[in-house]
C-alpha cells in the first residue's frame, strides 16, 4: 500500500500513520528490542583479491562473492571493497573504484559475439566459430593482397600497413603481451594502445 | 613515476601541475594529505582552473592552458640566476658541465638544423665536443660559454617575470611567490616531488613540458631522491604495462625499438641502439641491448631464430613513416588506405581528435572488429543516435564484429601501475553469458589464421607458422604461462666464468643481468626478468612491511625493474655515497660490506665503490641527468615556449612577428587539419578537456552508481563569460570549435577567472569529457567533436588540453 | 569495544530499554573538511554498501549530485564557493548526512515502536519494518536529515553502517575516503583527533578553525573539522546552534498525554477516511522551501524550545544521564 503524501501534506493532515503509535501509547506492549537490527551480508562470502581496473594509483581491492566454487554454484560478485593490506590505497577506493560492481554488472556488458552487416541497421548474434572465423579470412585477404616484402627503394620492409590494432591499457600484461606477440608478427605496424593518447 | 605513491609523503613540496590528481587519482592523492599533514608539506596547484586538487592546496595559480614552459623556463632562470641549485648535484650528477659543439645555436625561435620543408629538425649539432681522448669535454668550473650550464642560463635568460607573466596570465607577485618557495627546494635535505598527468602529455609542446619539469629537478638535486622526482600519474591501469611491453606503433617489448626501412644490416640496427658510454667509466646499461633484443627473439621464434639468420631480424616489420601513431592511421584511414582495424578495449570515436574525421574514417574501412566488455560509441559508430551521432547506416558498409571480453573481475594476471609495481589479480566470478578473456581471443584468431596459412600458402607466412606456441591448451594460453614466458628462462645451462653452472636449462631466469646474446637465453620483456622466478610468482607478493619506515615496501609485488622503487635512486647519496640528509636517507655506501645499502634496491651497480666514479644515470652514455636533450627530442635539446596550435593569442610573445616560431616547428600537422584550425576571432575562448572524479574516461557512464553522482554532461564557464553570453548555472550552452560543436549545461563558477594576457582578456572553458552516445547516464556530445586533430612532435598525443571554441547560449 | 549494538533508546516505547553495559564506549566519525576533495567516494560506497541505488538524475549547474539526500542517498557532498572580501576564492566541500546527535529529535519526535533506536555506542538507527512514515523525524531533526521514499513511505537516512561497526569494521564512507578526511573511532579519540587538526589549522593561519560537536543536541556522533567554526554556515548552511524543534518539545511535553488520546481518535478516523476515500491529494506545496530555511541558515531551524540546560554533564555517556523523554 503506498500513501503518496507529501510531509506537508501529512502535518497538515495529522494521519493515518500515527495510529500505531497511538494504539501503542494506548497499552499495546512493544516488540522487544533487538540487540541490532541490521544483518552483516559478508558473511560466507567469497573474497577475492584483484586489483582496480581504472586509473593506474593500482589500489587493491576485495571481491564479495556468493558461492564457494562448489561445482553447482556459479560465483556472482555482490560487493566490492578496498584491500586494507595494500600500501598504496590502504582500504580505500574513490568513487570509480567504490563503484566498481556496477562495472562487473552493467547493463551495457556485451555477451555474445555480435555483426552489423554492411549497410546494416542491427547487430546480429554469432557464434565465436563464425566470428572469428570471419575475421581471420578478412585479415588474411588484406595481408595477402597488401602485405609489403619490399619497398620501392627495394629494400626488405615486411609490413602489414592496412590493417591496424589498439591494444588495451585496461587489459593484463599477459592479454598485451599476447597481443603484440601476434599482432608484431602478422606485420602490424599501426599499432597502439591508450599511450599514444 | 620515477617515484612511488607512497613516497609523495616524503616530500617537502607538491608541486601539481599538468594534472588534477585529488580528482583523477584521489587514492594516490591520499599521500599529499599524508605529507600535508605529517611532513608539514605545502601543496601547490598550477592549472588553468581551480579544482579539487586545488580545493585543499596551500597555494595556486592559474596560468593560461599550454604556457607551462614559460613558467618552469622562468623558474630554471630564476634558480640560476639567484644561485639557488643543489650545486654539488648539479656538477656531478647533471651534464652541466658538459661542453656542446660550437655549431648548435638557437635564433628566432629556432634551433641549429631546421628543415622548413619538412618540419623537422637535422640534430647533428645537438651535441656535446668529445674529446682527443674520445669522451665528452668537459669544464668543471661552469664557466665556458658552450658548457651546458651557459647555454641553459643564455636559453632562457629571456624568460623574465614579465614576460612569463604577460605568457601565462598568472601575475608577477604570484609567479615569485611561488618560484621562491620551489627554490626553497635546493638545499639537500628538502625536496619538491613533481605530480603532472595529461595536462602535460596532450599538448604540442607536450614532452617538452615535462623536460623542463625534470630538468628543474635535476636542478633542486631531486630526482633519485625520496619524496622527489618527476612522476607521470598516467591514466589507465595498465597503460605503464602496455608501454612497458611496447605496444605502441615503433616499439618492441622493454623500450626496444623496431627497424626502420634504412636499417637493412642487422649488426647495424643494433651497433646503433648498443650505448657505449662517452664518459669514462660510466655504466651506459643500454650497451646491453643486443641481449634484450636476440632474448626477445628466441621467446618469439625459439629454434627459428639463430645467429645464421640474424635472430629473425627480417621478420620485424621495419618502419617506413616516422611514426604510424593514431593520427597517421587515422590520417591514412580517412583517405581509404585501411582496410581493417582492431580496437581492444579501446574506444576511439569518444577517445580521438576531431570526432568527424574518426567517422569518415571508421565508414571507409571494410571491417572493424571492437573486442569490450562494454558497448561502446566506436562499435556503434554506424548507428543514428540523433545529435548525438547523425550518421546514416545505410551509407556505410563497414562489417562490425563486436567480440564480449572478460573484465578485471573475471581473469587471472597482472597490471603494472604507475609507479612500476606488477600486481597480480585473480579471477573472482566467471563473465557474463559467452564474453572471453582476451588472452583466449588472441589465441584462437591466431590459430585460426595460421590454419588458414597451413592450408592455402599465402604472402610471407614465416613468421606465423614459426612463431613458438607451446601453451598447454593452444587456443587459451593462461596467464601463468604467459607471465613466465615474458620473464624469460634459459634454454641452455648457464655458467659463470669459471664454468660453474648457474642457472639450468628450463628454469625461470632471476634477473636481466642473466639473459645473453647468443641464443641461449629468452625473455618476452626483459625489464620484466625477475618477476616469475624460480621462486614463483614475484608479483603475487603480499608482505606490506616497511623496515625502513620509508614507505619503500619491498615484498608488496614486484617492480621493474629489479624490484628497485625510485629509479636513480644513487642519486639519494652524495659523491661520497653518504645521503645528502638524515632525514632523506634512501640507499647509502656501506664501506664494511662493500654495497651500496638501504631501503631501496639500488639502481646501480651494487659492488661500485663511490671512489670508482660511476654516476648516477646509468641508462645515460654519460652517466648523469640531461640538461641539455642532444639527440632524444626532435624539437629541440631545450624546451622553448610555444603557441598552441589553437590559441587565443595571435602571436608568440617570445619571438613577436616571427610565424615559424608560433607553434612547435617540428609538430606534424596535415594539410586538411591545418586548414580546421579556428581563428581566434571567431573562436576567441580558450578550451581544454578533462576527467572528473566521479568518472573514469567512457566506462563509468555504463556503471549506475556513477551515474548517479555525475549525471549529466556540463561545461564549466566563469562568472564573467557567463555574464557576458548572458547565461546563468543551469542554462545550456553550445560550445563550437572550426570543427563541431556540443551542448551542455552550464556550470557557472567562480573557479574560472578571466585572465589578461598582453592586453587581451582570455576566458577559459572546461570541458568534462565523460559523456557519449552509449551507457545509463544522460546521453551526451562527444567532446571530440571539438578537439584539433594535431599532436606532439616527439610522442604524436593530441592537442585535447588546448584549443579555442566559442560558447553561446543554446 | 565499539561495536556494542544494545538499544538503550527506542522511539515510542515505554518499557525500559535493555540494560547498559558500562564497558560499551560511544563512536564518533570525524569528518575533516579542510581534507575533503568532494570526491563523492563516500556516497558511491555508502549505496553500495547499502545495496541502494538512486535516480540518474540531471546536471543543474552545479558539481552538487544528486542535489540533496533522498531515500536512496543518506550523504552527499554538498560545495560551496566562498568569495572573501579580499578575494580569496575557497571551495568549501562538505559531506552532509545523519549526524547521529546525542539526543536524537528524530527518535524524541517518532511515534512509532522500535522505528527508531539509539544505540549504547551512540549510532541512531531506523529500522524501516517499524516505520509508519509519518515524517516526525524530519520535523524533530535540527539538520533536516531523514527523508521519506516515495516507494515505500518510509523514512531513510544514514545508518553509521552500524552492521559494519557491529562486526568491527568500519563505516563503509570512512573506509573508502581516499584523502582520510573521514575518520572513525570512539568519541574521545576522535575528539582529540579533531583538537589535533584543529592545531594544525591554526598553524596554517586559520584562526577560527575549530569543532563542529554541536551542544544543541547534547553533541554528536558525527563531528566536523572546520577551518571557520565560527562561521558553520559557510558550509552549505551547517547550522551554527542546532537544536531540536520546539514542536517535538511540546508534542513530547505536557500535552503528550492529551495530545495521544486526541491523536488516538483523529488517527483511527484517518484510517477510516483513507480506507474509504483514498489518499488525500493535495498540490505539492514547495518542500523545497522547507529544505532551504533550514540549510541556508537563513532561519535557524531551531531556534526555540529545546532547552539545553536540561543537559546534565556528560550527557549522552550512559543512558542514566539522558534526559528524561517521555518515550523512554
Amino acid at each position: 500500500m503506498a500513501i503518496n503524501v507529501t510531509r506537508r501534506q501529512f502535518f497538515k493532515l495529522g494521519g493515518a500513520g500515527l495510529a500505531s503509535s497511538s494504539l501503542a501509547m494506548m497499552g499495546f506492549a512493544p516488540e522487544p528490542a533487538e540487540a541490532s537490527i541490521r544483518q552483516f551480508k559478508l558473511t560466507h562470502a567469497k573474497e577475492t583479491r584483484n586489483t582496480c581496473t581504472y586509473c593506474s594509483v593500482g589500489c587493491g581491492i576485495l571481491i564479495y562473492s556468493k558461492g564457494d566454487g562448489s561445482k553447482n554454484v556459479e560465483q556472482n560478485v555482490f560487493h566490492i571493497e578496498g584491500d586494507p593490506d595494500h600500501p598504496v590505497s590502504r582500504g580505500s577506493l574513490c568513487p570509480k573504484g567504490a563503484g566498481l560492481l556496477d562495472f562487473v554488472h552493467s547493463k551495457g556488458r556485451l555477451a555474445y559475439p555480435q555483426v552489423r552487416e554492411a549497410g546494416s541497421d542491427e547487430w546480429k548474434r554469432i557464434s565465436w566459430d563464425e566470428a572469428l572465423g570471419r575475421i581471420a579470412r578478412h585479415m588474411k585477404d588484406d595481408r595477402d593482397a597488401n602485405f609489403v616484402q619490399r619497398n620501392a627503394q627495394g629494400q626488405t620492409v615486411n609490413h602489414w600497413t592496412t590493417t591496424g590494432f589498439l591494444a588495451a591499457s585496461g587489459s593484463s600484461n599477459e592479454a598485451g603481451y599476447i597481443t603484440h606477440k601476434v599482432v608484431r608478427n602478422l606485420g602490424m605496424v599501426a599499432f597502439d594502445n591508450q599511450a599514444r593518447v | 613515476m620515477t617515484n612511488h605513491w607512497v613516497d609523495i609523503r616524503n616530500a617537502n613540496l607538491i608541486l601539481s601541475m599538468g594534472g588534477n590528481s585529488a580528482e583523477a587519482h584521489p587514492v594516490g592523492f591520499r599521500w599529499v594529505t599524508e605529507a600535508i599533514e605529517h611532513n608539514h608539506a605545502e601543496l601547490i596547484t598550477i592549472d588553468p582552473r581551480f579544482t579539487r586538487t586545488g580545493a585543499v592546496a596551500q597555494d595556486k595559480a592559474f596560468i593560461r592552458t599550454g604556457t607551462d614552459i614559460a613558467f618552469l623556463g622562468g623558474l630554471i632562470s630564476y634558480l640560476i640566476e639567484t644561485d639557488q641549485i643543489q650545486r654539488e648535484y648539479v656538477l656531478n650528477y647533471t651534464d652541466a658541465a658538459l661542453i656542446v659543439r660550437p655549431d648548435y645555436g638557437f635564433e628566432d625561435g629556432l634551433f641549429s638544423g631546421y628543415d622548413e620543408s619538412t618540419r623537422s629538425y637535422d640534430k647533428q649539432s645537438w651535441m656535446y665536443e668529445m674529446g682527443d681522448d674520445g669522451f665528452v669535454r668537459r669544464d668543471e668550473s661552469l664557466s665556458d660559454p658552450r658548457c651546458v650550464y651557459q647555454l641553459l642560463r643564455e636559453h632562457y635568460s629571456r624568460y623574465t617575470p614579465d614576460m612569463v607573466s604577460s605568457i601565462s596570465g598568472i601575475p608577477v607577485e604570484t609567479i615569485q611567490r611561488i618560484w621562491k618557495k620551489i627554490a626553497a627546494m635546493a638545499v639537500p635535505d628538502k625536496t619538491m616531488t613533481i605530480l603532472y598527468a595529461l595536462g602535460w602529455t596532450q599538448h604540442s609542446i607536450g614532452s617538452q613540458i615535462i623536460r623542463t619539469a625534470a630538468m628543474v629537478q635535476l636542478l633542486l638535486g631531486n630526482m633519485g631522491m625520496p619524496g622527489g622526482g618527476v612522476n607521470a600519474l598516467r591514466g589507465h591501469s595498465n597503460i605503464q604495462g602496455l608501454t612497458d611491453l611496447g605496444l605502441l606503433s615503433q616499439l618492441l617489448p622493454g623500450y626496444m625499438t623496431l627497424a626502420n626501412a634504412k636499417e637493412q644490416e642487422y649488426r647495424a640496427y643494433i651497433d646503433k641502439r648498443i650505448k657505449q658510454p662517452t664518459v669514462e667509466g660510466q655504466v651506459s646499461y643500454w650497451k646491453n641491448y643486443e641481449k634484450f633484443h636476440v632474448s626477445l627473439m628466441k621467446s618469439w621464434f625459439g629454434e627459428a631464430a639463430n645467429e645464421g639468420n640474424n635472430w629473425c631480424f627480417d621478420w620485424l616489420p621495419k618502419l617506413e613513416r616516422p611514426l604510424y601513431d593514431i593520427l597517421d592511421t587515422f590520417e591514412r584511414m580517412s583517405k581509404g588506405e585501411l582496410n581493417g582495424y582492431f580496437c581492444q578495449g579501446f574506444n576511439p570515436l569518444a577517445s580521438f581528435p576531431d570526432r568527424a574525421k574518426v567517422t569518415r574514417a571508421l565508414a571507409s574501412l571494410k571491417y572493424l572488429v571492437v573486442m569490450d566488455p562494454l558497448n561502446t560509441e566506436t562499435s556503434e559508430f554506424w548507428k543514428n543516435y540523433g545529435e548525438y551521432n547523425d550518421v546514416d547506416p545505410s551509407q556505410i558498409d563497414t562489417e562490425v564484429f563486436r567480440l564480449p571480453t572478460c573484465c578485471f573481475a573475471e581473469d587471472d594476471g597482472s597490471i603494472v601501475n604507475s609507479a612500476r609495481w606488477l600486481q597480480w589479480h585473480w579471477a573472482a566470478a566467471p563473465p557474463p553469458g559467452d564474453a572471453r578473456p582476451d588472452t583466449r581471443i588472441m589465441g584462437e584468431l591466431f590459430l585460426k589464421l595460421k590454419q588458414l596459412y597451413l592450408d592455402e600458402g599465402g604472402v610471407f607466412p614465416d613468421p606465423i607458422l614459426n612463431l613458438t606456441w607451446d601453451y598447454k591448451i593452444p587456443a587459451e594460453p593462461k596467464a601463468e604461462e604467459l607471465a613466465r614466458e615474458y620473464n624469460g628462462r634459459a634454454l641452455e645451462d648457464l655458467t659463470d666464468e669459471q664454468g660453474n653452472v648457474t642457472r639450468r636449462a628450463g628454469d625461470q631466469l632471476a634477473g636481466f643481468a642473466e639473459l645473453t646474446n647468443d641464443g641461449r637465453t629468452a625473455a618476452g620483456c626483459w625489464i620484466f626478468t625477475g618477476c616469475w622466478t624460480e621462486d614463483g610468482n614475484q608479483m603475487a607478493n603480499r608482505d606490506n612491511s616497511d623496515p625502513y619506515g620509508t614507505g619503500n615496501t619491498l615484498g608488496w609485488a614486484w617492480a621493474w625493474p629489479m624490484n628497485r622503487r625510485i629509479l636513480y635512486n644513487r642519486a639519494s647519496a652524495d659523491l661520497q655515497g653518504r645521503p645528502w640528509g638524515a632525514n632523506k636517507a634512501f640507499i647509502w655506501w656501506d664501506g664494511k660490506q662493500g654495497a651500496w645499502v638501504g631501503a631501496d634496491v639500488p639502481d646501480f651497480p651494487t659492488n661500485s665503490p663511490p671512489s670508482q666514479g660511476q654516476m648516477p644515470f646509468i641508462m645515460q652514455p654519460e652517466g648523469v641527468g640531461h640538461l641539455f636533450a642532444g639527440q632524444s627530442m626532435v624539437d629541440g635539446p631545450f624546451p622553448e615556449h610555444y603557441e598552441p596550435f589553437e590559441s587565443p593569442v595571435p602571436q608568440n610573445l617570445l619571438h613577436p612577428g616571427k610565424e615559424k616560431a608560433r607553434n612547435n616547428p617540428a609538430a606534424r600537422i596535415f594539410d586538411e587539419d591545418r586548414e580546421a584550425l579556428g581563428k581566434p576571432e571567431e573562436f576567441p575562448h580558450a578550451a581544454t578537456t578533462y576527467r572528473l572524479t566521479e568518472h573514469f574516461h567512457f566506462w563509468t557512464k555504463h556503471a549506475e552508481l556513477n551515474a548517479i553522482v555525475q549525471p549529466q554532461q556540463f561545461v564549466e564557464i566563469g562568472e564573467a563569460l557567463a555574464g557576458e553570453i548572458g547565461i546563468v548555472a543551469g542554462d545550456w550552452v553550445k560550445v563550437s570549435s572550426n570543427r563541431g560543436f556540443i551542448k551542455a549545461v552550464a556550470v557557472v563558477t567562480k573557479r574560472l577567472r578571466p585572465m589578461m594576457i598582453g592586453d587581451k582578456q582570455v576566458h577559459h572553458v572546461g570541458i568534462p569529457l565523460h559523456w557519449g552516445f552509449t551507457g545509463v547516464a544522460k546521453k551526451g556530445y562527444l567532446v571530440n567533436a571539438l578537439t584539433p586533430f594535431v599532436g606532439d612532435a616527439n610522442t604524436q598525443t593530441p592537442e585535447y588540453k588546448s584549443f579555442t571554441v566559442r560558447v553561446e547560449k543554446a | 569495544m565499539i561495536n556494542s549494538q544494545n538499544i538503550i533508546a527506542r522511539s515510542a516505547t515505554t518499557t525500559e530499554p535493555p540494560q547498559v553495559r558500562s564497558h560499551v564506549e560511544e563512536v564518533a566519525k570525524l569528518i575533516d573538511v579542510s581534507k575533503c576533495i568532494g570526491c563523492k567516494a563516500c556516497q558511491v560506497a555508502c549505496m553500495e554498501w547499502n545495496d541502494l541505488r538512486d535516480d540518474v538524475g540531471e546536471c543543474h549547474g552545479t558539481y552538487d549530485n544528486p542535489t540533496d539526500l533522498t531515500a536512496e542517498s543518506w550523504t552527499v557532498m554538498r560545495f560551496s564557493e566562498h568569495e572573501s572580501a579580499d578575494g580569496n576564492l575557497e571551495w568549501l566541500i562538505r559531506k552532509d548526512g545523519c549526524m547521529h546527535c546525542a539526543e536524537p529529535g528524530c527518535l524524541k519526535a517518532c511515534p512509532a515502536p522500535g522505528a527508531i533506536v539509539q544505540y549504547a555506542n551512540g549510532i541512531v538507527d531506523f529500522d524501516s519494518n517499524h516505520c509508519i512514515g509519518c515524517g516526525y523525524c524530519i520535523t524533530g531533526c535540527p539538520f533536516d536529515i531523514p527523508r521519506i521514499s516515495p516507494k515505500d513511505q518510509k523514512s531513510y537516512k544514514c545508518t553509521l553502517c552500524s552492521d559494519r561497526v557491529n562486526a568491527g569494521m568500519e563505516p563503509a564512507c570512512v573506509k573508502t575516503c581516499p584523502t582520510n578526511c573521514i575518520e572513525f573511532g570512539t568519541k574521545t579519540d576522535m575528539l582529540a583527533r579533531a583538537e589535533k587538526r584543529v592545531g594544525d589549522l591554526k598553524a596554517l593561519g586559520f584562526r577560527d578553525a575549530g569543532i563542529y560537536d554541536p551542544a544543541g543536541v547534547g553533541g554528536t556522533h558525527v563531528m566536523y573539522v572546520l577551518h571557520h567554526a565560527d562561521d558553520p554556515n559557510r558550509y552549505s548552511g551547517l547550522p551554527k546552534d542546532p537544536r531540536i524543534s520546539p514542536l517535538v518539545g511540546a508534542w513530547k511535553g505536557v500535552t503528550k498525554p492529551i495530545m495521544s488520546a486526541i491523536i488516538g481518535i483523529t488517527a483511527f478516523a484517518g484510517v477510516i477516511h483513507y480506507m474509504t476515500k483514498g489518499p488525500k491529494e493535495e498540490p505539492e506545496d514547495s518542500p523545497e522551501e522547507e529544505h532551504r530555511a533550514t540549510r541556508d541558515g537563513g532561519v535557524p531551524p531551531a531556534s526555540l524550545g529545546y532547552d539545553a540546560t536540561r543537559r546534565r554533564p556528560g550527557a549522552g555517556r550512559n543512558a542514566d544521564d539522558r534526559p528524561q523523554g517521555e518515550d523512554r
